[in-house]
């Protein structure tokens, strides 16, 4: 029986991709400060902003990867996660809410926990470029969320 | 993720992020974090687990709520109902897939050096696990 403990993902995908023959370990990001920003107000008087890694599950989102807006309502039927590196062979991202949970934020804001989901959700690309991330991606979710007015955000990547 | 939850807490948008690997998260140095204790893929809770996707949904806002300062982690008790045997058969490297992987490697760079040449200036940050 196996116990529980952290799944050492930084080495795993380290050593899965040496075992691919690949010779230059990825870097990941790591700084030694963090910023925090205090929530403005009351969360009972906040728009909330989910951001995904999935994308849009349509020709586009498909084909490419990039920072995308998608109607909240009605909730999407499926995801485009193909892409990315979730656990296949034990799971799957049939259901949306164990991900994009839309429905249940919604549920969640009717019953006055928090005022409103934003009328968009966004998606953004988990990317070998942390350059790509931080310079375009980052500031293309930024400038969604000041477009819906959305004051605390929920991401959720997979 | 943690990249863009940092720009967002850098230009006053409050952030929480639910996710399942936190070493990686914890690396990079976020606002808030939730770490839920699954297989990645589903960070609210296994597929129809509907009361679990619900109770962390709240949880993660009781976080965005609750949190003090930068770096706060907390942690939920669920587990994966399925037992724990994923944790070790995550990127799995031994004897059984060291050819195959090797293999594969060989045809995800040549893959690569087709899209560079097609101009596509995008790689994702991991795949094939």
């Amino acid at each position: 029986m196996t116990e529980k403990y952290d799944v050492p993902y930084m080495r795993r995908t380290r050593d899965f991709y040496r075992a691919q023959g690949y010779e230059k370990d990825y870097v990941w990001a790591h700084h030694d400060e963090t910023p925090f920003a205090p929530p403005p107000k009351s969360l009972r008087e906040c728009r909330l902003g989910l951001i995904t890694t999935a994308m849009p599950d349509t020709v586009e989102g498909r084909a490419k990867r990039q920072v995308y807006a998608s109607m909240t309502t009605p909730t999407p039927h499926s995801m485009y996660t193909d892409e990315l590196s979730w656990h296949k062979s034990v799971t799957h991202t049939g259901d949306l809410g164990s991900f994009l949970p839309l429905d249940h934020l919604r549920s969640t804001a009717r019953a006055g926990v928090f005022e409103s989901l934003s009328g968009r959700f966004y998606s953004v690309p988990t990317e070998y470029s942390k350059r790509n991330t931080a310079e375009k991606d980052a500031p293309g979710i930024l400038k969604l969320c000041r477009e819906d007015h959305v004051d605390v955000a929920m991401l959720v990547p997979l | 993720m943690s990249l863009v939850s940092r720009h967002l807490e850098e230009n006053g948008i409050p952030t929480v992020i639910i996710g399942s690997a936190l070493d990686v998260v914890e690396h990079c140095g976020v606002a808030r974090y939730l770490h839920t204790d699954f297989p990645l893929g589903n960070p609210f809770g296994a597929p129809g687990d509907i009361l679990s996707q619900i109770g962390l949904v709240r949880r993660a806002l009781k976080l965005l709520e609750e949190a003090e300062g930068p770096n706060t982690t907390w942690r939920t008790s669920l587990g994966w109902r399925g037992g724990d045997e994923w944790r070790d058969d995550y990127a799995k490297v031994d004897d059984s897939n060291r050819e195959e992987l090797r293999l594969r490697g060989e045809k995800r760079r040549q893959r690569q050096i087709a899209a560079k040449a097609s101009g596509e200036t995008r790689a994702p940050m991991i795949s094939e696990a």
